[in-house]
C-alpha cells in the first residue's frame, strides 16, 4: 500500500512541482503572490480540451489512442497550442490589470488584492463556458502497469513524470545557463539595478508570465489527463502549490519542484493513513510548520 | 402587500446589516492596518459554529448543545475568531506581507473542510439546524419579528461602529495608519509594528466572528456551503465599493453591493430557464470580479474614500494655516 502511496504522490507532486515553479518565478521577479495562477492551470486545461476536441472534429483519425496512452495525437498538438494561449492569457491580464497597477505604483497587496479578483473572475468565466461537470480528454480506459515492489501506473501517469522531470531539467539550465535565465536573476534581485545596466525589464516580466503560463497549463493539462478536468481544479491545487513555493524557497526552481515533490508525497501519504477527506489539510500543516521552523525555505535565502 | 414589502425590507436590510459587521471586520485589518485577509469566509465561520455549538438546545447528533443565551453564543464566537486570528497573525505577520495572505486562504480551507469532516463537532455536510433567533416567540406576526431583528441588528451595527470609531480616533488607531504609511518612521518612534499589527488583525478577525455568528442566528442553521470563498469576495467588494479606511463607507457598500447583488439574482431567476441559472450565477461572479478590479484601477479609494485627520480636535481648515507658516519658517536661511 505504502509504495503504491509513493507512486500516487510522486505523479500529484510533479503537477504541483511544476505550477509551483511558474508561482516561485513571479513571486520572484514581480514580487506578488498571485492568486490566480491556480486558474492558469484551470484554463490550460480547458483550452486543450476545447483545441483537441475541435482536432479530433476535423480528422477523427487523430483521436485514435497512440501507442499504449489513452489519448490521441489531437492532445500533444493541442497542448503545445494550449501552451501559447495560456501565455497569451497571462500576458493580457497583465497588460490589462498587473502591469496597469504596477504603473500607478500600486503596493504589492493591492496586486495579490487584484490576482484574486481576477481568479474569481476567470474561475467563475471557465464555470458559465463549460459548466461545473467534470470533463475528459478521452474515454478510454487504461490498465496500470505493474512495475514490481507492489507498484502500478498507467503509462499516462508515468509520461506524465517523465515530461515533468524534463520540463524542469530544461528550466533551470534556462535560468543558470543562458543570458535570458541571467537577466531573469538580476531583475528578481534588483528591478532598478537591472533597468540600469541595460537589461530590458519588460521583457523579462513577459517572459516571466510566458514561462509561468506555460508551465501551468502543461501542469493543468497533467492533472485533466490523469484525473479529471474541473473549473475548479486550479483553485483546490492553489493552497498545495503555494506550500510549494514557500517549502521549496521563494525564486528557486529546483527548490519548487522538490518540495512540490514532498507536498505530493505527504497528501498521498496523508490518504492512506488519515483519510482522503482531510487531504486538502496536508498542504496547510506544511505551510505553518514551514513558516514557523524556516521561513526562507528549503533552498531559498534568508530574506 | 404592504406588510410583506415592509417586513422583507426589514429582513433584506437585517442580513445586508450582518454582511456591514464583517465589512467592519474585514476594515480594521485591511483598511486601517493594511492587512490583506483572503479567508474571511474561514473566520466568519468559526464565529458562526462556536455560538451555534453554544446555543443550540441539547443534542445527540454533535458537540454541543448547552442551550446557552444568545448573547453568550455571539461573544464565544467573537472570542473564538479573535483567538484564531491572533495565533495566524503571529505566525506570519513578522514574515513578508502576502505570507498572510497566503496562510489567511489556507484558513478558510481548512475550516471548510473541518467544518464537513468533523461530523461529531460540526454536524458535517448538513451542518447545525434549531440556531434559537432572537424574538423567536413573535414568529406568529412577521412584522414584529423582523422589525425587532433589524432594531437588533441595527443594535449590534451601531455599537460596533462607534467602538470601531473610537479605537480609530483613539491614540492607538494613529500608531495604527502611522505604521500603514511608513513603517519605518513609526518604528523610530517606538512604535511596535508586529504587535500593533497583530492586535487590530485579532480584533477585525473577533468582529468577523461576532457577525457570523449573527448572520447564523438570523438564518436559523449553519452549514459548509454558507462558507465558501465567494463570500470572502462579496465581503472585499463591499469593502473597496464603499471606500476602504472609512467605517460609514464599509456600511453603506455593505447595503449596496448586497443590494446589487440579490437585485441580480432575482433578475437571473426571472430571466433564465432553469437549466441555465447555474452558469448564469457564475456569470454574476464575473461581474462583481470586473467591477472589483475595475475599482481598483480606477478609484482605489472607493464610494467614500478615507478621511485624512490626524485628530478631530484640529479644525482642517484651521490647520492649513500653521502648516504653511512651519513650511515658510523652514524655508528661510
Amino acid at each position: 500500500m505504502i509504495a503504491q502511496a509513493i507512486m500516487d504522490g510522486l505523479i500529484a507532486g510533479a503537477m504541483i512541482g511544476l505550477g509551483a515553479i511558474g508561482i516561485t518565478l513571479t513571486y520572484s521577479i514581480l514580487r506578488f503572490a498571485n492568486f490566480a495562477h491556480g486558474e492558469l492551470l484551470s484554463w490550460g486545461a480547458y483550452i486543450a480540451l476545447a483545441l483537441s476536441d475541435g482536432l479530433g472534429y476535423l480528422s477523427a483519425s487523430l483521436m485514435l489512442p497512440v501507442g499504449p496512452f489513452s489519448f490521441g495525437w489531437s492532445l500533444p498538438l493541442a497542448a503545445i497550442l494550449a501552451v501559447a494561449l495560456t501565455g497569451t492569457l497571462a500576458l493580457l491580464a497583465d497588460a490589462l490589470l498587473f502591469g496597469r497597477l504596477r504603473a500607478k505604483g500600486g503596493t504589492i497587496i493591492i496586486m495579490v488584492m487584484a490576482s484574486f479578483g481576477a481568479a474569481l473572475t476567470l474561475r467563475s468565466l471557465l464555470e458559465f463556458l463549460f459548466s461545473t461537470k467534470p470533463a475528459y480528454y478521452s474515454k478510454a480506459l487504461q490498465i496500470a502497469l505493474p512495475l514490481g515492489g507492489e507498484m502500478r501506473a498507467t503509462p499516462d501517469q508515468l509520461l506524465t513524470l517523465g515530461l515533468a522531470a524534463v520540463l524542469v531539467i530544461a528550466i533551470h539550465l534556462l535560468l543558470t545557463r543562458s543570458a535570458t535565465g541571467r537577466s531573469m536573476r538580476a531583475v528578481s534581485e534588483n528591478q532598478q539595478l537591472a533597468g540600469i545596466v541595460g537589461i530590458d525589464v519588460r521583457r523579462i516580466i513577459r517572459i516571466v508570465w510566458l514561462l509561468g503560463a506555460g508551465l501551468a497549463c502543461v501542469a493543468g493539462i497533467m492533472a485533466g489527463l490523469v484525473v479529471q478536468i474541473r473549473p475548479h481544479m486550479g483553485h483546490d491545487l492553489l493552497l498545495p502549490l503555494f506550500a510549494a513555493a514557500i517549502l521549496g524557497g521563494i525564486g528557486s526552481v529546483p527548490g519548487a519542484m522538490l518540495a512540490g515533490l514532498i507536498v505530493g508525497l505527504s497528501e498521498a501519504i496523508a490518504v492512506q493513513v488519515i483519510g482522503a477527506e482531510w487531504r486538502a489539510a496536508v498542504a496547510f500543516v506544511i505551510l505553518v510548520a514551514v513558516l514557523l521552523t524556516r521561513p526562507q525555505g528549503l533552498l531559498g535565502r534568508a530574506a | 402587500m404592504s406588510v410583506e414589502l415592509v417586513s422583507y425590507g426589514a429582513f433584506f436590510l437585517t442580513i445586508a446589516l450582518t454582511y456591514a459587521i464583517m465589512c467592519l471586520g474585514l476594515n480594521v485589518q485591511w483598511g486601517q492596518t493594511g492587512l490583506f485577509n483572503v479567508g474571511v469566509a474561514g473566520f466568519v465561520a468559526i464565529g458562526a459554529y462556536v455560538s451555534a455549538i453554544l446555543t443550540t438546545p441539547a443534542t445527540e447528533s454533535h458537540l454541543g448543545g448547552y442551550g446557552m443565551p444568545i448573547v453568550i453564543g455571539w461573544l464565544g464566537g467573537a472570542l473564538a475568531a479573535a483567538l484564531i486570528s491572533f495565533l495566524i497573525g503571529a505566525l506570519t505577520i513578522r514574515l513578508r506581507a502576502d505570507y498572510l495572505a497566503i496562510a489567511t486562504f489556507g484558513v478558510a480551507v481548512v475550516v471548510q473542510l473541518c467544518a464537513l469532516n468533523l461530523e461529531p463537532v460540526t454536524g458535517g455536510p448538513f451542518g447545525i439546524g434549531f440556531i434559537p433567533r432572537p424574538f423567536a416567540g413573535l414568529a406568529g406576526s412577521p412584522l414584529a419579528f423582523s422589525l425587532l431583528n433589524l432594531g437588533v441588528l441595527i443594535a449590534v451595527v451601531a455599537a460596533v461602529y462607534l467602538s470601531l470609531e473610537r479605537l480609530v480616533r483613539s491614540p492607538w488607531g494613529r500608531v495604527l495608519r502611522a505604521i500603514r504609511e511608513d513603517e519605518t518612521a513609526a518604528f523610530a518612534l517606538g512604535k511596535n509594528a508586529v504587535r500593533f499589527r497583530l492586535q487590530a488583525f485579532a480584533i477585525g478577525g473577533g468582529v468577523m466572528g461576532l457577525a457570523g455568528a449573527v448572520h447564523a442566528h438570523f438564518i436559523g442553521f449553519v452549514a459548509p456551503d454558507n462558507y465558501v470563498p465567494i463570500l470572502t469576495f462579496q465581503v472585499w467588494a463591499m469593502l473597496i465599493v464603499g471606500g476602504s479606511g472609512n467605517n460609514r463607507g464599509a456600511i453603506l457598500g455593505a447595503v449596496l453591493v448586497w443590494g446589487v447583488w440579490t437585485a441580480s439574482a432575482a433578475a437571473i431567476s426571472v430571466l433564465f430557464p432553469p437549466e441555465q441559472q447555474a452558469r448564469a450565477a457564475a456569470l454574476q461572479i464575473v461581474m462583481v470580479g470586473l467591477a472589483l478590479c475595475a475599482v481598483l484601477l480606477l478609484r482605489p479609494r472607493g464610494l467614500l474614500g478615507e478621511v485624512r485627520v490626524v485628530s478631530r480636535y484640529l479644525d482642517p481648515s484651521a490647520r492649513r494655516f500653521p502648516a504653511q507658516e512651519i513650511a515658510t519658517d523652514a524655508r528661510k536661511p
